[in-house]
């Protein structure tokens, strides 16, 4: 069958894709724990819809300048001041997203 | 023990500064340098529990204060990092020690030729980085928009308060450029070898007896060694 490799192909880059994307939220959520000093078994909860600034009261603005710090040198990408907005800090979906599209521009 | 120290400034003057020395004995004496600023406060205790530590080993630990830390009378406005960097290496001479341990930042401070650990060095510019960052989240809650950007050359043409410290512009300057010291002698303690998470993280001081005693035994290992 000629279509079987191209099959398995796909079928390993989505796995890749996978993954990846597993291994950039399991930083971001051990980042999260270190600088926000939260258990990892809670953090390891967060859903895209949990809420952040805002909702955890960890999270201050000091706290918020330390997490975008720590991101910056685990992740080695710069933030830019454009880049920090509401909604990027909302919720857990939302900053796994710009560390997702930060990572793919780098 | 808690003293203080005589510790000559640039100009001529002498200022009598806090000195914290813990433990007994000859085998290694152990000059701690503790990071600026805002990560001094939050890894003191640590830093104290790390000299404890060392002196169960039978090594003695000395951390002095410098002109504008801590409970210093000098203006922080007016120190610059070569004054401090020359107060360290006094301070060196003055207790005679054999070793340094310089905490984050406090790697830009090491004496030239220094042997001993930097524990998770940080660069002078990553700080500024970080202290301007932390200023634009409390300008932007104020109401007041000032691009980092803007910050930093403020910081370079006049000085600038970052985050309550205040940064005279040739301290500014020296620490945008300024990276940890490079030699032979100096072993570099990564966090990820320690444990858990870096205490100076957190929004509050904290300690880590664990901690400690990892890092106490690593560098009691060495010297030993």
């Amino acid at each position: 069958m000629s279509t079987q490799p191209a099959h398995t192909d796909e079928h390993e880059a989505a796995n890749e894709a996978d993954t990846y994307i597993a291994a950039v939220d399991s930083e971001l959520k051990s980042i999260i724990a270190d600088v926000l000093g939260l258990d990892t078994d809670d953090v390891a909860q967060f859903t895209p819809e949990t809420g952040l600034f805002g909702h955890l009261p960890e999270l201050d603005s000091m706290a918020v300048a330390g997490l975008l710090t720590e991101m910056e040198d685990r992740f080695d990408f710069i933030i830019e001041d454009d880049d920090v907005d509401g909604e990027m800090l909302e919720t857990y979906g939302g900053l796994l997203e710009f560390a997702q599209t930060k990572l793919s521009e780098g | 023990m808690i003293a203080t120290w005589p510790c000559s400034l640039a100009d001529g003057a002498t200022s009598d500064e806090l000195l914290v020395t813990i433990g007994e004995g000859d085998k290694a004496s152990l000059l701690v340098i503790p990071p600026l600023f805002a990560e001094h406060n939050l890894m003191r205790r640590q830093m104290v529990l790390v000299m404890r530590a060392l002196a169960n080993h039978g090594i003695v630990s000395h951390l002095p204060d410098l002109p504008g830390w801590n409970e210093s009378l000098a203006p922080l406005r007016l120190q610059t990092l070569d004054g401090w960097r020359s107060v360290i290496a006094q301070a060196a001479e003055q207790f005679g020690t054999t070793h340094v341990f310089a905490v984050r930042s406090g790697a830009l401070l090491c004496p030239p030729q220094s042997q001993g650990w930097l524990y998770a060095p940080q660069s002078g510019a990553k700080l500024l980085r970080a202290m301007i960052r932390a200023q634009g989240i409390s300008n932007r809650e104020a109401g007041i928009e000032e691009t980092s950007e803007h910050m930093a050359e403020r910081g370079r043409a006049e000085g600038i308060t970052l985050a309550g410290w205040e940064i005279g512009a040739p301290l500014f300057g020296e620490l945008e450029a300024a990276e940890p010291l490079q030699s032979d002698g100096l072993t570099e303690i990564a966090q990820n070898g320690v444990g858990s998470p870096g205490l100076w993280l957190r929004a509050e001081p904290g300690e880590n007896a664990e901690q400690a005693e990892r890092i106490a035994a690593l560098i009691a290992k060495a010297i030993d060694s």
